[in-house]
């Protein structure tokens, strides 16, 4: 029995959270939603966890499950290799400790009648993202988009009770996100059109003719490919939160309800990195997205924008939850510029970047969390003094921020070690100088929170306690990895680079 | 019995636990400061035991771990590096008691998190001292800043919070702009085979690539001017400023920067890449660090003349420092291997001169309450021990046998000859010998006025009105203790000679 569920792992660990979310919702009990999702989200992670074992011990270290046994590339088919096992164990791990978080924040921040509805779509938002990163099927991939999308644009307007804001971030990120996701599936029309197919492997494979025929008289489907390759390019993008494309962000992250900003920032972007990581080096392959149409180069332009950009966004900002915002913009770029590298180095910054940028920046959002479950606000004059009356909570942000600005011996340190590394290999000196420029702008923003909180002036009259344990043991996890990862990188480095060696073979 | 290779690993271990018992102690604060005492001898104790083992020349490595693959936190002890950890472990002995005196004699708040950053940084000191490669080095360097800011900072005034953001801003701006970029360059050049490795290497890691033409000299001259600057810590102008704006820190925060650990790891620093990653031969052959010599000759005179116009006395200390530091740099920077013992001679010389200078500015400020040179009339007559301390840490800055800063001058006029002879005398030659002297007597311009003013201007009327003693006893002890050790060394400076002379042998 057990070993025949086993077999199933690929589609349980999208199909139970689905199911789950659709029976809190439909039960409508207050208090056992979170009950529900937790014990959803528990599960899903031990079987990542145990899908990731499976893959690496498996030979060909990567899994193929066939949905209803039709075979490719007539039906879905569920792929799961060192990378897609790795980034889904990040997503669930990450959901699981949100989610333990995420009670008391959540009681406090929506409505007790609709306190259902949100675990529901939780565990859809949770579900579309760990679906994004299995399937194998462009088409399939579209719809499980706008499954975590749509499921996030209302997890986004719930913040309403706090801010009448939310429900214009939540429109505007509607707006944009189903234009990113049409953009998406007219670029998989396109592709559809030129291969016939809607399987990611079997179209690389289809694209291969293809592209051998542009050189002659008679080129297939030439402008369709590059049209469809480029509609793809801008929906992710916009998904991702790649600058210039990024102006749903910052108000989303920060009107939502802290848990979601936390699950959004830590996985939801990530996921969407890792999508157009598979888009390039995957579907259409590296020779035809970098070596013909030079996205590469669009990508380093704009991943260095972003990083400058959203640094000195950052700067700027009084309330901090948009600070961390703008600053995740920044870090998308860091992620982005890794592998527009293409080189071994750079991939690999780019997948440990994942993994570091979800742990420190989940943990900086649950702090925030806790300064908004205590004090109700997250601007800065809201934070001054705090480290005397919130220790704890203010040592994990301070953490964090130093990950962010990447000093030695946290997680953050290796990300960059690993980007300018990439950057000075592939002779992109001056692309090497924006990480270290970024940093600095890093070390601005970051300094400017830290002072306020630990030099700022308090009024005494007003009681501050130290937040619950139920919200400071996830969050103390969350950033003590992240630190743990900075002193022994030596699991992250392997995974990633196992990742990007992964990556770079399939491009050949 | 204990390896020298296992020392090292507790010579670094010692002062973390100090922290943790220090931290834990804050109730009880005579067992707080027995604790602080009792890890600062024991920290010297173990750094001492290690002189046999240099002396016999055995090689000392350790290796803890390995924080990304390839990229190892190592030690390994060599003489220069035994100089700095000696002076810096050992001066944070009086350093402590000066400490105790000072904070209680002027009842300072939040002891308890002040005495529990000193440990953090002498572990970072040591870690500086005994690193085995650049990245090793950088850690540490980069721990050390952070740890001292909250010394800095300690008053928590709008000034002390403006001074920190100056002393935090150029310092990390530094590290991370100039030096880690460096780190990160030479990493990707050893996996090119453009330099040999990471590792610190006598005779320098670009030897054999330049000879091969894998590396090109200006590549070899950029990373320098990028180490030079990278290090702010040695406050060569124009990053200095970051040193002066320190002076807002309490009196032995002052002497623990400017003697025992900080900018004496920025000089230290200075003189281990070049000796150890360039090479002299290197720099020497391809004429690449010439301009360090006129850069850091302008220092000297510039904060002299500086230094000759400030009224407060600590600022006045501070600027004799950074003049003093560029003695290091310029004996360093004539590139010859008496050069090279100069400048670890003058390492050592300058630290017990310069803590005598601050201990008796913190002693006036302790029992006076001043802080301005104008305001030191006839002091002399009511702190005699303080002002007597005060004239022998001066003559020694002058260079006035029997003091030790005689001898750091005598083998820096040495090495002047030594490359007159071995490069021919030119334009540079003079240069020094120039700046020397001008040094020489701007020193005597700015430090003697003082002395005359303590011993034989009378005491204003006002003054009269405040009578006052000298300081309490534990100031009185550290400073007459490093008076004495300035004295003392003249005579008796075999074991830091020693070691130097290995430095100049490792130089050849």
């Amino acid at each position: 029995m057990l070993e025949h569920l086993r077999t199933q792992l690929p589609a349980l660990i999208v199909v139970t959270p689905l199911t789950m979310g659709l029976i809190v919702a439909l039960i409508g009990r207050r208090q056992i939603g979170w009950y529900i999702a937790m014990a959803t989200t528990a599960g899903v992670f031990a079987m990542t966890l145990q899908l990731l074992m499976d893959v690496l011990n498996h030979g060909e270290r990567s899994l193929t499950y066939l949905m209803g046994n039709w075979p490719v590339p007539y039906g879905i088919a569920y792929k799961a290799d060192p990378l897609s096992a790795s980034v889904m164990l990040i997503v669930a791990a990450m959901a699981a400790v949100i989610t333990f978080y995420a009670r008391r924040s959540v009681a406090s921040e929506v409505p007790v009648g609709k306190l259902h509805y949100f675990w529901g779509l939780w565990l859809f938002c949770i579900t579309g993202l760990l679906g994004i990163t299995i399937t194998g099927d462009a088409f399939n991939l579209y719809v499980l988009l706008e499954i975590s999308s749509l499921s996030t644009y209302t997890l986004v307007a719930l913040g309403k009770e706090r801010n009448r804001r939310a429900l214009t971030s939540a429109i505007n990120y509607l707006l944009l996100g189903t234009m990113g996701a049409c953009f998406y599936l007219v670029g998989v029309a396109y592709l559809y059109m030129a291969t016939g197919s809607l399987n990611i492997p079997d179209i690389a494979e289809r694209l291969q003719p293809i592209y051998a025929s542009w050189g002659t008289d008679a080129p297939l489907y030439q402008k369709t490919v590059i049209a469809g390759f480029a509609m793809m390019a801008v929906g992710l993008s916009l998904k991702l939160a790649l600058f210039p494309l990024h102006g749903w962000l910052p108000n989303a992250y920060t009107y939502a309800p802290s848990a979601v900003s936390a699950l959004l920032a830590s996985t939801a972007t990530k996921v969407g990195a890792y999508a157009f990581m598979r888009v390039i080096f995957t579907l259409v392959g590296v020779g035809f997205a970098f070596g013909r149409l030079h996205t590469d180069i669009a990508l380093m332009a704009c991943s260095g924008a972003a990083i400058i950009v959203g640094s000195w966004m950052a700067i700027r900002q009084v309330n901090v939850k948009k600070l961390l915002a703008y600053s995740s913009i920044a870090q998308i770029g860091y992620i982005a510029l890794g592998f527009a590298l293409a080189n071994r180095d750079g991939m690999t910054a780019s997948v440990i970047h994942l993994i570091n940028h979800a742990l420190t920046k989940g943990g900086m959002f649950l702090a925030l969390g806790m300064v908004m479950y205590r004090l109700g606000g997250t601007r800065l004059s809201d934070l001054r003094g705090l480290g005397r009356k919130m220790p704890l909570t203010m040592a994990a942000f301070t953490a964090g921020g130093l990950g962010l600005i990447g000093v030695p011996l946290t997680s953050g340190f290796v990300s960059k070690w690993y980007l300018v590394s990439g950057c000075l290999e592939g002779g992109r000196y001056e692309m090497a100088a924006v990480v270290l420029v970024g940093s600095l702008l890093a070390l601005i923003y970051v300094w400017r929170v830290v002072e306020t909180i630990y030099f700022g002036k308090r009024d005494e009259e007003v009681q501050v306690r130290e937040a619950p344990w139920t919200m400071l043991v996830p969050t103390l996890l969350l950033i003590g990895a992240s630190l743990y990862f900075g002193i022994n990188a030596s699991h992250t480095a392997y995974i990633a680079q196992a990742a990007a060696d992964y990556l770079l073979g399939a491009a050949r | 019995m204990i390896t020298p290779a296992e020392t090292v690993t507790l010579a670094l271990g010692v002062p973390l636990l100090g922290f943790v018992l220090v931290a834990m102690s804050g109730r009880i604060p005579n067992l707080r400061e027995t604790f602080t005492l009792l890890t600062a001898v024991a920290t010297f104790a173990l750094v001492a035991s290690l002189y046999p083992a240099v002396m016999r020349g055995e090689e000392v490595r350790v290796a803890l771990f390995e924080v990304m693959p390839g990229v190892p936190l190592a030690f390994r002890v060599e003489p220069l590096g035994m100089v700095y950890a000696l002076v810096a472990t050992l001066l944070w002995i009086p350093n402590s008691v000066y400490s105790i005196g000072y904070m209680r004699g002027n009842n300072e708040k939040h002891q308890t998190r002040f005495y529990s950053c000193f440990p953090l940084a002498i572990a970072s000191a040591v870690g500086i001292a005994f690193a085995d490669n650049v990245f090793t080095m950088f850690v540490f360097y980069e721990t050390l800043t952070l740890s001292t800011f909250p010394l800095v900072t300690h008053k928590g005034s709008t000034d002390a919070v403006r001074s920190g953001r100056v002393y935090l801003g150029i310092l990390l701006t530094t590290s991370v702009a100039f030096q880690l970029f460096a780190v990160m360059w030479i990493a990707v050049l050893a996996q090119q085979g453009a330099a040999s490795g990471i590792e610190f290497t006598e005779g320098g890691v670009f030897a054999a690539a330049l000879a091969s033409d894998a590396v090109s000299a200006d590549i070899v001259g950029l990373l320098f001017f990028l180490y030079i600057y990278g290090i702010g810590k040695a406050a060569l102008m124009p990053v200095h400023r970051w040193l002066p704006a320190a002076m807002v820190a309490p009196t032995p925060v002052s002497a623990f920067l400017h003697a025992v650990a900080v900018v004496k790891a920025g000089v230290f620093c200075v003189v281990k890449v070049t000796v150890y990653v360039f090479g002299l031969g290197t720099l020497n052959r391809y004429g690449l660090g010439e301009w360090l010599l006129y850069v850091s000759g302008f220092t000297i005179v510039a904060a002299s003349l500086i230094a000759a116009f400030q009224d407060n006395l600590k600022k006045r200390l501070a600027y004799s420092t950074i003049s003093q530091l560029s003695y290091v740099v310029m004996a360093a920077a004539l590139f010859t291997p008496l050069g090279v013992l100069a400048a670890t001679f003058h390492i050592v010389a300058h630290a017990f001169g310069k803590i005598t200078l601050f201990f008796a500015a913190g002693s006036v400020y302790t029992a006076a309450h001043k802080t301005q040179v104008s305001q030191l009339n006839g002091i002399g007559r009511r702190m005699p021990a303080t002002m007597a301390a005060f004239t022998v840490g001066a003559l020694s800055m002058i260079g006035v046998p029997p003091l030790v800063g005689f001898v750091s001058k005598w083998w820096l006029i040495n090495s002047i000859m030594e490359r007159g002879t071995l490069t021919g005398v030119d334009f540079s030659e003079v240069f020094v010998l120039l700046v020397i002297a001008a040094s020489t007597l701007l020193n005597a311009s700015y430090f003697l006025p003082i002395v005359y003013r303590a011993f034989f201007k009378p005491l204003s009327d006002e003054d009269m009105k405040h009578p006052h003693g000298e300081a309490p006893m534990a100031i009185v002890y550290a400073l007459s203790f490093t008076a004495a050790l300035t004295v003392l060394f003249f005579f008796w400076h075999r074991p830091a000679l020693d070691l130097a002379e290995l430095v100049r042998r490792a130089a050849l």
